[in-house]
C-alpha cells in the first residue's frame, strides 16, 4: 500500500507536483495517469526516497522508504530513465543490487530466466536495446520479491509480444495480493491493464477511481438514437440535466440518459425507434477531457511552423 | 489492514553487505581493472627506468645533484603517475553512477544512501592497498638492485626507508579516496578530476607567486606537499614532519568526505 498525504514538490518556483493526496491499493494494478510532465516520475522517485518533498509525506507499507530494513523486499522499482551502469553486464548489475539485501545468486538468475535475458545476461548493458533495457530494469524489480511494484512507463521500447508480457506480468502480481502502481502516458494500455486510476496532470489530481466509473463519468457519454420522429422525441426527452443534439445523419445524441429511459420514453409515445446505442467514451477521450486544461507543454501552431 | 507482514531479516540491508555489492560493482567494470592494472605498471615499470637513467648518467655533472640524491624516490618515481591514475578511479567510481542513472538503482536497493558512501570507500581504499603496497615494495627492491651496481642503492633496514616506501602506498591510496569522496560531493567527472588535479598540482604553482615569507609558512600545508612528506627519505627544514604532513593530508580527506557525506543526505538524486 502506498499513501501520499499532501505530496508538493517545487523546483525554485516551479510546482511540478501539487497538494497529491492518493492511497494505492494491494490486489489490484493502479494506473498512474498523466501526459508528459504532469510529475508522475517526481512522484514515484519521491516514493522511493530519491528525491524528498518540499512537504507532505509519501509512506509504502506504513513507513517512509527510506525506514524500512529491507527496502528491497518492500519496494521494486523500474525508474524512468534507464538506472544501468552501461559498462557492467546485466549480471554483474542484478547481482550488485542483490547482494545489497543479501538475496542470493539463485534468484539473480531467476530473474534474469522469468525477464527472458539469459541469452544476454553476461553482456554489457550499454549494447542493450531499450527493450532489453526495460527488461532489466523489470528483473530489477523482481529481485527482492517484493510486496509493492512500481514501475514507471514499462512499456516503453517493447515490442507487441513484451507489452502482452508485461500486461500478464502485472496482473499476476496483483493477484498474488501485491501493490502494483504503473506509470503511463498512453491511455490505451492503462485501459488494458488497471483496474483504479489516478490521474494527474500540472502536478494536480484529477481523478482517483475505478477505471469503469472513469470512464462513465467522462463527459462523452451519449446515446444515439434514430427515430421516425427524432422531433417528438427531442422534445419529449429535453429535462435540465439532459440535452438532446441533432448528429450528422439524421440521428440525436442524447446525454444525461441511459437507453433504458429512452427506449421506455419512446415507446409510452408510441415513436418508432430505428437505432437506440450507448457511444461509451473510450479511455483516451475520457482522459482528454479531464487533462484538458492540464496539459503543461501545449503545442501550438505557431511553434509547430518552426519546423 | 491485515496482519503486516513483517521483513523478513534474511532481506536486511547491512553494512558487509553493501561492501559486498561495492566489490561486485569494482570488480565488473572493465575500466576500474585496467586503471588499477594501470598503476601497477607504472609504479613497476618506472622502477626500472628512472634507476637505470640515474646509474647510465652516473656521477652527474652537478654535485649538489649527488648530494640530494634520494635512493627511495627515485626507485618509486611510478606513484606519481600512479596517484593520477588511482585519483581518477576514486572520481569515476562515484560520478560513473551519477553520469548512468545507475544511483538511483543503488539508493533504492540501499535507501539510507551512507553505508554506500563507506562501502565505496572501504571496498576501493582496501583494494588499492592491497595492490599497491607489494608493488611499491617490488619496485622499491628492482630499483635498488638496479642501482647497487654504482653503490647508489639503500637498504629497507636504514633509517626511514620503511616508512617512506610504505608512505608511498598510503599516499597514493589517500588521493583515491580524496578523489572518491570529490566524485561524490561534486557529482561530475570533469568538475571532481578538475578539482582533484588543481589541488594538488595548481595550488603549488599559485602559491609560489605570493611573497617568499609568505610561500614558506602556506606551502608545507598544501596537500601535495603535506601528503608527500611521508614519501620522502629526507624532508628539508621548510616541509613537515612525515607522519604530520600526511595526518593533515587524511584530514582534508575526512572533510571532503564528510561534506560529500552531509551532500548525499541532503540533496535528491
Amino acid at each position: 500500500m502506498i499513501e501520499a498525504r499532501g505530496l508538493t514538490k517545487k523546483y525554485g518556483d516551479k510546482v511540478a507536483v501539487d497538494d497529491l493526496s492518493f492511497t494505492v491499493q494491494p490486489g489490484i494494478v493502479t494506473g498512474f495517469l498523466g501526459p508528459n510532465g504532469a510529475g508522475k516520475s517526481t512522484t514515484m522517485r519521491m516514493i522511493l526516497g530519491l528525491d524528498a518533498p518540499t512537504s507532505g509525506t509519501v509512506t509504502v507499507n506504513g513507513k517512509p522508504y527510506r525506514d524500512h530494513v529491507a527496502p528491497l523486499h518492500e519496494v521494486g522499482a523500474l525508474l524512468e530513465a534507464r538506472s544501468i551502469h552501461s559498462g557492467r553486464s546485466a549480471f554483474n548489475h542484478l547481482l550488485s543490487l542483490a547482494q545489497t539485501s543479501g538475496i542470493p545468486r539463485s534468484r539473480v538468475e531467476e530473474v534474469i530466466d522469468a525477464v527472458g535475458l539469459r541469452e544476454v545476461a553476461k553482456r554489457r548493458a550499454g549494447g542493450f536495446s531499450l527493450g532489453m533495457g526495460q527488461r532489466l530494469g523489470i528483473a530489477t524489480a523482481l529481485l527482492g520479491d517484493p510486496r509493492t511494484v512500481i514501475l514507471d512507463e514499462p512499456v516503453n521500447g517493447l515490442d507487441p509480444e513484451g507489452i502482452r508480457w508485461i500486461r500478464s506480468m502485472l496482473k499476476g502480481l496483483a493477484a498474488e495480493g501485491r501493490t502494483v502502481f504503473v506509470s503511463s502516458h498512453l491511455m490505451s494500455e492503462m485501459a488494458l491493464t488497471a483496474e483504479h486510476l489516478i490521474v494527474v496532470g500540472k502536478g494536480k489530481l484529477i481523478a482517483d477511481t475505478g477505471m469503469d466509473e472513469f470512464i462513465a463519468g467522462a463527459s462523452r457519454n451519449v446515446v444515439r438514437v434514430r427515430s421516425l420522429d427524432n422531433l417528438a422525441l427531442a422534445a419529449l426527452l429535453v429535462a435540465p440535466d439532459v440535452t438532446v443534439k441533432p448528429a450528422d445523419d439524421d440521428a440525436l445524441e442524447v446525454s444525461g440518459l441511459t437507453t433504458d429511459q429512452i427506449g421506455l420514453t419512446a415507446g409510452g409515445a408510441q415513436i418508432t425507434l430505428l437505432e437506440l446505442a450507448a457511444q461509451q467514451a473510450s479511455l483516451e477521450e475520457a482522459f482528454m477531457d479531464m487533462t484538458h486544461d492540464a496539459v503543461e507543454y501545449r503545442p501550438t501552431t505557431t511553434t509547430g511552423a518552426e519546423r | 489492514m491485515t496482519a503486516v507482514l513483517e521483513a523478513p531479516t534474511n532481506q536486511r540491508v547491512t553494512q558487509v553487505r553493501v561492501f559486498r555489492s561495492e566489490w561486485t560493482k569494482l570488480r565488473s567494470l572493465r575500466s576500474t581493472v585496467w586503471s588499477l592494472l594501470a598503476a601497477l605498471v607504472l609504479v613497476i615499470g618506472l622502477s626500472i627506468l628512472v634507476p637505470a637513467v640515474r646509474v647510465a648518467h652516473w656521477p652527474p655533472p652537478d654535485p649538489n645533484d649527488a648530494r640530494n640524491f634520494d635512493p627511495v624516490a627515485t626507485s618509486l618515481g611510478g606513484t606519481f603517475l600512479a596517484q593520477m591514475a588511482i585519483g581518477v578511479l576514486g572520481v569515476l567510481l562515484m560520478t560513473g553512477e551519477y553520469a548512468t542513472g545507475m544511483i538511483r538503482a543503488t539508493f533504492a536497493a540501499v535507501p539510507r544512501r551512507l553505508p554506500v558512501l563507506w562501502g565505496k570507500l572501504g571496498v576501493f581504499g582496501a583494494t588499492a592497498l592491497v595492490l599497491i603496497t607489494p608493488a611499491v615494495l617490488v619496485a622499491f627492491f628492482i630499483g635498488q638492485s638496479i642501482l647497487a651496481s654504482k653503490h647508489l642503492d639503500t637498504s629497507f633496514g636504514k633509517p626511514d626507508v620503511a616508512r617512506a616506501v610504505f608512505g608511498s602506498a598510503l599516499y597514493v591510496v589517500a588521493v583515491g579516496l580524496l578523489g572518491l569522496g570529490l566524485g561524490a560531493l561534486l557529482r561530475n567527472t570533469a568538475a571532481a578530476i578538475s578539482t582533484l588535479f588543481g589541488a594538488l598540482f595548481v595550488l603549488p604553482l599559485i602559491v609560489r607567486l605570493l611573497p617568499s615569507d609568505w610561500q614558506s609558512h602556506v606551502s608545507r600545508y598544501l596537500p601535495l606537499n603535506a601528503g608527500s612528506a611521508v614519501t620522502n627519505l629526507h624532508n628539508d627544514a621548510g616541509s613537515m614532519a612525515p607522519w604530520s604532513g600526511f595526518a593533515l593530508f587524511c584530514a582534508y580527506v575526512a572533510v571532503v568526505i564528510g561534506f560529500a557525506a552531509w551532500r548525499l543526505l541532503r540533496q535528491d538524486t
